[in-house]
């Protein structure tokens, strides 16, 4: 789904293919007309009905007409914004638990270290567990490519000029790279802290990195998304003894928004806290199964 | 937060409700908007305006019902308001609390014909 206006599939990308356009209703009615829409510059490949200089009298809110009787009226909504989005998080999440997959949805500003954090973790499960990544990029196969020079599948999603991954297009990419039962997920988004954190993919958990070359404040700075995490790996970690950074005050200011959030300090480059991550990571994995157990 | 991906989630409310019950344009949308929800209401009127240009509800006036943030504190045993995810009890000065109100991102109603 385009995410500019949520009805075109010519902008996001799945492992270089166009998505097709969400699942409508049969009879839906269009009545933007694209053609002189300056906000929306791109060709769709699906037709549209319009209904130009169409004057029906009779189909008004009444089902009829008479002069001097107005037709308005009220109508009740109550439907949350984001329903739709939700209402395919929840078909993932139900197929995830099904198979015993424990998904993660790894969010953070651009330039984190999640990449190479997740190189890390995939070469560290090597043999032990079975993986597939889902990355998300405005741009590019970069990612996709470094994840799957590790061996273990990827997928990459060009969300084209949309700031974060939806879970209409993870839905999409998960039955593209055909996941397997009992094996952990592991979904990259967008290198954002803001929209993120208000669309559920159907993941087990948010996980939020937050690298201490960035500010301690950033927790305050962008709430929603530290909000919506459970586990925060301040990671690069490393680099502590060269920066001014306090560590313990971003732990204070990310708790301030989230007292519950668990706190693990990574770095992939010494290595420091990968035991930690990858025990959380196992955890996990054990619980997805035996959820699975259950159902089955 | 995303408010031109939120108008877009509107206008398909909208559109769904007018195939549904058969009404040919909106004046009025009703949505309630919490506090806490991270949607900035000014870029949320601009989105729309231009989301909605050429549809059922083109020209419809945006009412926003902005509802407040509240909270559980867990030290004071009570509900408190709070005006941003990192607010303390405004009672006891403690961050241990759980959002029980003013996240919602909903469309409430509409005036059509």
């Amino acid at each position: 789904m385009c995410n500019v206006c949520g009805c075109g599939s010519g902008q996001t990308l799945i492992g270089g293919h166009a998505l097709k356009p969400a699942r409508k209703p049969a009879a839906q009615l269009h009545y933007r007309a694209h053609e002189t829409d300056a906000v929306h510059p791109h060709e769709h490949e699906h037709e549209h009905e319009h209904r130009h200089g169409a004057i029906d009298f009779g189909g008004g809110a009444a089902g009829a007409h008479a002069p001097g009787m107005s037709q308005a009226r009220m109508v009740k909504i109550e439907r949350d914004i984001l329903a739709k989005n939700d209402s395919y998080a929840e078909e993932n999440r139900r197929y995830l638990a099904e198979h015993g997959i424990f998904a993660l949805n790894l969010v953070s500003s651009p330039g984190s270290g999640k990449t190479t954090l997740l190189v890390r973790t995939i070469e560290a499960l090597h043999g032990e567990l079975k993986l597939a990544v889902i990355e998300g990029d405005q741009q590019t196969d970069n990612d996709a490519a470094r994840i799957r020079a590790t061996g273990a599948p990827a997928l990459q999603i060009n969300t084209g000029k949309g700031c974060h991954l939806d879970a209409y297009m993870v839905g999409r990419a998960m039955q593209q790279l055909g996941l397997h039962d009992d094996s952990l997920l592991l979904i990259e988004n967008v290198g954002n802290l803001v929209c993120p954190a208000g669309f559920d993919l159907g993941e087990a958990h948010k996980v939020a990195i937050l690298s201490v070359t960035e500010g301690e404040d950033k927790p305050l700075k962008y709430p929603d998304m530290f909000r919506a995490a459970d586990l925060m790996l301040l990671n690069k970690c490393d680099l502590l003894p060269y920066l001014a950074f306090d560590a313990e005050l971003a732990v204070a200011n990310a708790r301030r928004v989230n007292p519950d959030i668990r706190v693990i300090r990574t770095s992939a480059t010494s290595g420091e806290g990968m035991d930690e991550w990858l025990r959380w990571i196992r955890a996990g994995c054990r619980k997805a199964l035996a959820g699975r157990k259950i159902v089955g | 937060m995303h408010e031109m991906s939120l108008a877009e989630g509107v206008l398909q409310i909208i559109e769904d409700a007018a195939h549904a019950q058969n009404f040919s344009r909106v004046r009025t949308v009703w949505l309630e908007i919490g506090r806490l929800a991270g949607v900035e209401v000014e870029a949320m009127r601009f989105c729309f305006d231009a989301v909605v240009r050429d549809s059922v509800a083109q020209g419809a006036k945006l009412e926003i019902i902005e509802t407040p943030g509240q909270a559980w504190c867990l030290h004071c045993a009570q509900t408190v308001q709070v005006q941003a995810l990192y607010d303390t009890c405004p009672n006891c000065g403690s961050h241990q609390l759980q959002v029980t109100g003013g996240s919602e991102m909903r469309v409430r109603e509409l005036d059509v014909e």
